[in-house]
């Protein structure tokens, strides 16, 4: 067993592999521990807390200032849309569905890692979403912020958004139930509010950790107010551990729902290249793809620049890339498949639209997307490259941007050649269409911001469930005992 | 370590969690009575430029409505008859009554007496007086009594819910054609029945009200 030690240096951890530390063992599991350097509850509670206690590095200050300056540019292109209507984007006759819409996808589909690590990893027991699930979850809710920013601005008269919700009205108007953007609204704003719930009750008791440690009475009542009274008693643990898995268990459908409708807006319409039984499956995949891209892009990131790499490990790094492997695998089999079924159906319309695709006037998106979203998480097949730093930032970029071309692609090639040659018509978005895209990072990352400055971006409770004093079977002893996992039947 | 919060902040949450629908539903409530045309709209009653009384003309002399509204059942509107059709009476009539001075202006400038609009659709919504009068919808089911008004107001709120409640149950609205003017015509007295009047040329089962947007929102 290595020796315990309670002053931990992040950098040691950075680029390591296992190898170095072949002797580090859990006591109790007798497997590489998920949190390295063997620390102590305290000094959990003080690496996690610390950033958000201390001023911020100037790197997070360029981060804020330029992304508070991409979210002034969204409330000018928002403006902008109201006041002018939705003719200042490049929509055009048979694109009708342009950025705004492709944006919505995107960042829908980047908004589904939280839910997939926090609850389906939670029922599954995978004990090392427990440093990565607070993050991605914060993650996930900007994203979801995002995503209904675009439909909502789409719908033009924004003044009448009220009614994509059933309420009672002298118009005796109701919102269309047949129609999957209605499902839309549905299923993106349950998915929205039951990943904030999920979110904040997961914080409680790390709220409670900030307040108890607050120097300044405003702190302190601000964290007191949305700790709720957490005083960490045994009853309000036991209600705690039910709420969040009941939760759990309510959010693990919606991981699978949410993005299926998002697709229906597609596959329940009658055009070829969006009238595909595969859509559901494939866009989930796809989402939980670009999600999980979107939580390494960040999170190597989050740990250089809190020294966190003790906690967010190479290992969760690999896990993580095994997943963009798989999933972005299954994308790729979908694009195969399309294909497939468009020359196995011998539908015409469906050859034309999937040649088209290919080799018609958007087969530089088309490409652009394979080439990101196939090609590149190839490298993840080998280890080396699962836990090379930089080579999982620029894959995991790789992936955002292959992502949002296939969206992209989807919605733009299917509709500028319609059925009618004489609508036939290139689409190209306009400078409003990019300002409000770029707009929405500004959103995310001014959101992305604030997390990290003010919350603690690690579960410290569920850390520490995963440290070996924590486990049951854990006993003063072992720490003495020669580490092999037999140490763990002894008890 | 003391308390931060008094202890009656315990039954914020409580209070919170009960006066947010509560809230809800006022606002929803709310909107609904007091933003509805119902109560907003009907009963408007603008003072015209020239004081004319359908009470006097239709219920005390008996004036057919087709008498002035004279296109109502070949066009979508019932037209404001023009100043000549006035002075069809008032050229002998009242010639010298100060009450009428805008009207003997209105002839003597060639200029339409500025009558104040009171029934009015906005501009995305279809409407057509012949097909309704065809079919046998009364004046006075739209209009009200309007024999019994001396200033006209405004008697239906318009909205489209309250199309849409005749649309998609004509047949408690309907009269024979030939009562179509008759303002004093009681459905409960009459004993009508649309489906056995064989003065009326199409079966009531082959109205079909348009119930879909583009009916109206052509």
């Amino acid at each position: 067993m290595a020796t315990l030690k309670n002053t931990i240096n992040p950098a040691d951890f950075d680029d390591v592999d296992y190898a170095r530390y072949p002797d580090q063992f859990d006591p109790v599991e007798g497997r590489h521990p998920l949190i390295l350097g063997n620390p102590s509850f305290q000094s959990v509670t003080n690496d996690v807390c610390g950033p958000a206690e201390k001023p911020m590095p100037f790197g997070w200050w360029v981060l804020f200032g330029t992304a508070l300056m991409l979210l002034g540019l969204f409330g000018i292109s928002i403006g902008y849309l109201v006041y002018n209507g939705t003719g200042v984007w490049g929509l055009n006759n048979p694109v009708g569905w342009g950025w705004a819409i492709v944006n919505f996808v995107f960042w829908v589909g980047i908004g589904h890692a939280g839910t997939l690590i926090s609850a389906i990893l939670f029922l599954f027991r995978q004990k090392w979403r427990t440093s990565i699930n607070r993050f991605a979850e914060a993650m996930t809710i900007f994203a979801v912020m995002c995503a209904l920013s675009f439909p909502t601005i789409h719908v033009g008269r924004i003044w009448l958004l009220q009614w994509v919700f059933p309420v009672p009205n002298q118009m005796g108007a109701w919102p269309n139930f047949r129609s999957p953007l209605l499902w839309d609204v549905f299923a993106v704003s349950i998915y929205g509010s039951v990943s904030i719930l999920f979110w904040y009750v997961g914080l409680i008791p790390d709220l409670a950790t900030m307040r108890d440690r607050a120097k300044t009475k405003l702190k302190q009542i601000g964290y007191g107010i949305f700790a709720l009274g957490w005083r960490g008693s045994n009853r309000h643990w036991q209600h705690y551990e039910v709420a969040y898995l009941i939760l759990a268990a309510i959010s693990t459908p919606l991981v699978l729902s949410v993005h299926s409708i998002v697709s229906f807006d597609f596959a329940v319409s009658q055009l070829p290249g969006w009238h595909t039984t595969i859509f559901p499956p494939y866009f989930v995949a796809g989402a939980i793809f670009s999600g999980f891209a979107m939580v390494v892009t960040l999170m190597v990131l989050a740990r250089k620049a809190f020294q966190l790499e003790h906690m967010m490990t190479l290992k969760h790094f690999d896990n993580m890339s095994k997943i963009i492997l798989l999933t972005g695998s299954m994308v790729g089999y979908a694009y195969a498949m399309e294909f497939f079924i468009a020359w196995y159906s011998g539908n015409p319309y469906e050859s034309f639209a999937f040649i088209n695709r290919a080799f018609g006037p958007y087969a530089w998106a088309y490409w652009t997307m394979i080439t990101c979203n196939v090609v590149s998480p190839q490298v993840f097949w080998f280890k080396k490259a699962r836990t090379h730093i930089p080579t999982l930032f620029v894959v995991s970029i790789f992936v955002n941007i292959g992502m949002w071309f296939e969206r992209f692609v989807i919605t733009v090639t299917s509709l500028h050649r319609d059925f009618l040659p004489s609508n036939w018509f290139y689409y190209s978005p306009t400078r409003w269409d990019v300002a409000s895209f770029l707009g929405s990072f500004g959103l995310f990352f001014t959101m992305m911001c604030l997390f990290v400055r003010y919350l603690p971006m690690i579960a410290i409770a569920e850390v520490k469930t995963v440290l070996p004093e924590a486990n049951p079977h854990h006993h003063a002893d072992a720490e003495h005992a020669p580490a092999a996992p037999s140490t763990a039947v002894a008890h | 370590m003391a308390q931060i919060f008094p202890k009656w902040t315990n039954y914020i949450p409580l209070i919170g969690g009960a006066v947010a629908p509560l809230a809800l539903g006022t606002v929803v409530a709310a909107f609904w009575y007091w933003g509805s045309p119902w109560f907003t709209d009907v009963g408007y009653a603008p003072t015209q430029p020239i004081p004319y009384s359908h009470k006097l003309h239709v219920g005390d002399l008996g004036l057919d409505c087709r008498y002035c509204h004279n296109t109502v059942e070949h066009a979508s509107r019932a037209a404001i008859p023009p100043t000549a059709t006035c002075m069809n009476c008032h050229a002998n009539v009242l010639k010298e009554s100060p009450r009428l001075a805008p009207l003997r202006e209105a002839m003597a400038t060639d200029q339409p007496v500025p009558w104040i609009r009171i029934h009015q659709l906005p501009d995305y919504a279809y409407f057509d007086h012949s097909v309704h009068v065809a079919a046998g919808v009364g004046c006075a089911t739209c209009h009200g009594r309007v024999d019994q008004m001396a200033v006209v107001s405004l008697h239906a709120p318009l909205s489209m819910s309250w199309c849409l409640d005749c649309h998609r149950d004509p047949v408690p609205s309907l009269r024979p054609p030939s009562q179509v003017t008759n303002m004093a015509w009681d459905k409960d007295t009459a004993n009508y029945d649309p489906a056995r009047d064989p003065e009326r040329k199409r079966p009531v089962t082959e109205l079909h009200p348009p119930l879909h947007c583009s009916g109206c929102h052509r």
